[in-house]
């Protein structure tokens, strides 16, 4: 095969194909189901927004893909491709070869995540040395013009400077450059901007957005906040209970929910445009016991659309009027079981959950 | 403002009043200091509801503290119920404190985490003799449930048991039960999920009503600001920039960082246009706050005078008052012109 058919190929395959991926501890009250059975693509160079509450199984999922578990106590079936090649259970000195320069990770909070006893500029060459064997000169270079794409002033400076010398916004771009540091092909950013203020946020998101259209690289955004994805995302798949509840591309999502969890999300989002003190919508209850999680649909007992049926039997995922558009719902939004228990619970007619009815 | 002045003070029943706060903290032994808090003043009225907005570093939580006494302010005065609280001993500022209450960021980590939840909620009540020993029992069912937490479960579990925001219903209940004026949250649902957010800003809305509170609500995502607030006050590096009614300030953003803390907000709609970011910047150092107004460094509306002279707070009507030497909207002095 010519070299450009194998570019031609890669193409076409997705870059990364997980197929009922189940990721379960073991701990002393039981098996937890945290990943439960979850499929997806993700294409060369699209952003992926995995949506949920905490608890949902969305930074299990994203540690599972990166084979990031521990792995004493996980029990993990399915499979994870990446670029065509399973990578579910490889052994982490063959992983290795993959973090950094295949793929690679922003973690929620940068001053943890950093080593506070390294220098910056160290702890972006460290990857350099290891995956790509560069030299501390080059590495040094390399380093400082990282810093510059991720813009923080001052680059030649700030390599010689500690975590606790820059302020959160900065840490959190160092941690981008380290990611980027090894021009891996598939960023995962776990609830990368939930620690920073909203207008570190912005330049944040924004920045991983322009990184991921200069590099052709794929990116998954972890976060709780539908507001977050909205705008930096191409598709988004939203997790309840360890499962795929709905998933869709972004436009579509937002235009047409099918779920009734992903609706009450995000009515949950204080909007700018209403008037104070407007009564935001809550749901109520929590999240599922992922050791013993409810028999049929696990957002049952906390929907107020939810009907017998529900309880009973798990609803599988199916396809909406979009091809690209599914949910694991049985009376979906729109559906007239769904229209006619709106119209009750707007004349306050019955109980807002199944619990209490 | 970043500026300063007290033409937004009020008359009438005013629960807490700071006038002209400053805070600053020495670094180390350079001889420089931090000024966290630079001169603001604002007021509570009874029952309302304060917002207190900002990007990190910009003197919120320390204003919060100040309130508090914790530690006390480098100068200024601050008064609860018309009492002068800069200038009390010890002893009468404790029970003073009785009146003011508490809720930090992070629920868990501000519970004791070896105490059985029940007995945290209790201590206050304990420390200071309050009622027989049946009152205070009857008196925590009373708030555990008003914060909808089982008190039979807060009497045998450790907060590590809880959720996060189970915790903060639970911080909420601890600062409820001294019955106290003013309770000052400081970003008490940033932590939280935004479903769990809804839930706590709802109860917090009800326990306002339920017993009489005030209360000044620090935090830095403006929606959330809003919605809770009767008014809001926006700070930046120490200065008071714009306090406002809460829907006039959206309606008229009329300083330059309010509009940019307002275009930051993430929208749950992917067919809005997003701002570009890249211009925001970030705060200056309290350190060797910047000039004039503080804020000029990053405001594409600066020029001469905004490097060279700090901006006073001006009406500009309706109960807003600005502090901008180009503000977005016509000061009242203007306007009569």
């Amino acid at each position: 095969m010519s070299e450009l058919q194998t570019e031609m190929r890669q193409e076409h395959q997705p870059l990364l194909e997980v197929t009922d991926l189940r990721t379960h501890f073991r701990t002393e009250r039981g098996l937890v189901r945290a990943v439960d059975g979850v499929s997806l693509t993700l294409e060369r160079g699209k952003c992926l927004g995995i949506v949920g509450e905490s608890g949902s199984g969305k930074t299990v999922l994203s540690r599972s893909l990166m084979g990031l578990l521990p792995s004493s106590n996980t029990v993990t079936s399915g499979s994870v491709k990446f670029e065509g090649k399973e990578i579910l259970g490889l052994p982490s000195k063959q992983m290795r070869r993959l973090w950094g320069r295949e793929m690679s990770m922003v973690f929620q909070n940068p001053m943890t995540s950093l080593n506070p006893l390294m220098k910056i500029g160290q702890q972006i060459a460290e990857p350099l040395n290891l995956h790509l064997d560069m030299s501390r000169a080059d590495a040094r270079a390399t380093a400082e013009r990282l810093l510059r794409d991720v813009r923080i002033p001052e680059a030649t400076r700030r390599l010689d400077q500690y975590p606790h010398e820059l302020s959160g916004g900065m840490r959190q771009r160092a941690m981008i450059a380290i990611a980027l540091a090894c021009g891996p092909t598939l960023l995962f950013a776990d609830e990368p901007t939930t620690a920073l203020d909203v207008t570190v946020q912005a330049q944040i998101l924004q920045l991983i957005g322009e990184q991921r259209r200069d590099r052709n690289m794929s990116v998954v955004l972890v976060t709780h906040d539908l507001g977050v994805v909205a705008g930096h995302t191409d598709e988004i798949a939203v997790m309840y209970g360890g499962k795929l509840v709905e998933k869709a591309p972004t436009s579509v999502l937002f235009a047409h929910m099918k779920m009734p969890y992903t609706m009450s999300l995000m009515r949950s989002i204080p909007k700018l445009e209403d008037p104070s003190h407007t009564r935001l919508a809550t749901i109520p209850g929590r999240p599922p016991d992922l050791v013993h999680p409810p028999k049929g649909c696990r957002f049952a007992p906390r929907c107020a659309y939810a009907r017998d049926k529900c309880i009973t039997e798990e609803p599988p995922l199916r396809q909406a009027e979009d091809p690209n558009h599914s949910y694991a719902c049985w009376y979906p939004v729109g559906s007239p079981e769904f229209n006619q228990r709106e119209a009750e619970l707007n004349s306050g007619a019955v109980p807002v959950t199944l619990e209490a009815r | 403002m970043a500026g300063s002045g007290t033409a937004h003070l009020r008359d009438g029943d005013i629960v807490m009043r700071v006038e002209n706060l400053v805070m600053e903290f020495p670094v180390g032994r350079t001889g420089l200091k931090v000024h966290a808090v630079s001169g603001i003043s604002f007021d509570v009225v009874r029952g309302e509801t304060l917002g207190l907005v900002g990007e990190s570093g910009c003197g919120k939580s320390t204003t919060g503290k100040a309130m508090m006494q914790i530690p006390r302010p480098t100068s200024g005065s601050i008064k609860l119920d018309g009492l002068e609280l800069t200038t009390l001993g010890n002893e009468e500022l404790r029970s003073a404190r009785t009146k003011m209450q508490m809720i930090f960021q992070d629920p868990i980590s501000s519970l004791n985490p070896r105490r059985i939840v029940r007995d945290s909620v209790r201590e206050p009540l304990d420390v200071w003799g309050r009622g027989s020993k049946a009152e205070r029992e009857a008196l925590v069912d009373r708030v555990l449930e008003s914060v909808g937490i089982d008190p039979q479960r807060a009497a045998e579990s450790r907060p590590h048991q809880f959720s996060g925001g189970q915790c903060q219903r639970i911080s909420i209940a601890r600062a409820l039960v001294l019955d106290p004026t003013l309770i000052i949250c400081d970003e008490p649902v940033s932590a939280l999920d935004v479903s769990v957010q809804a839930q706590v800003i709802n109860l917090l809305e009800d326990l306002k009503k339920q017993y009489g509170l005030t209360l000044i609500f620090i935090a830095h995502d403006l929606a959330v600001v809003k919605n809770i607030s009767d008014r809001v006050a926006v700070m930046y590096l120490g200065k008071m920039c714009e306090i406002s009614p809460s829907d006039d300030l959206y309606a008229r953003p009329a300083h330059p960082y309010t509009r940019v803390l307002i275009d930051s907000i993430p929208v749950p709609d992917p067919s809005a246009v997003l701002a570009d970011a890249t211009t925001i910047g970030e705060p200056g150092s309290p350190v060797t706050p910047p000039s004039g107004c503080r804020f000029h460094p990053r405001c594409q509306f600066a020029d001469d005078i905004c490097k060279s002279a700090e901006p006073i707070l001006q009406d500009i009507g309706n109960g807003h008052f600005v502090a901008c030497h180009h503000p977005l909207e016509v000061p009242v002095s203007i306007q009569s012109r």
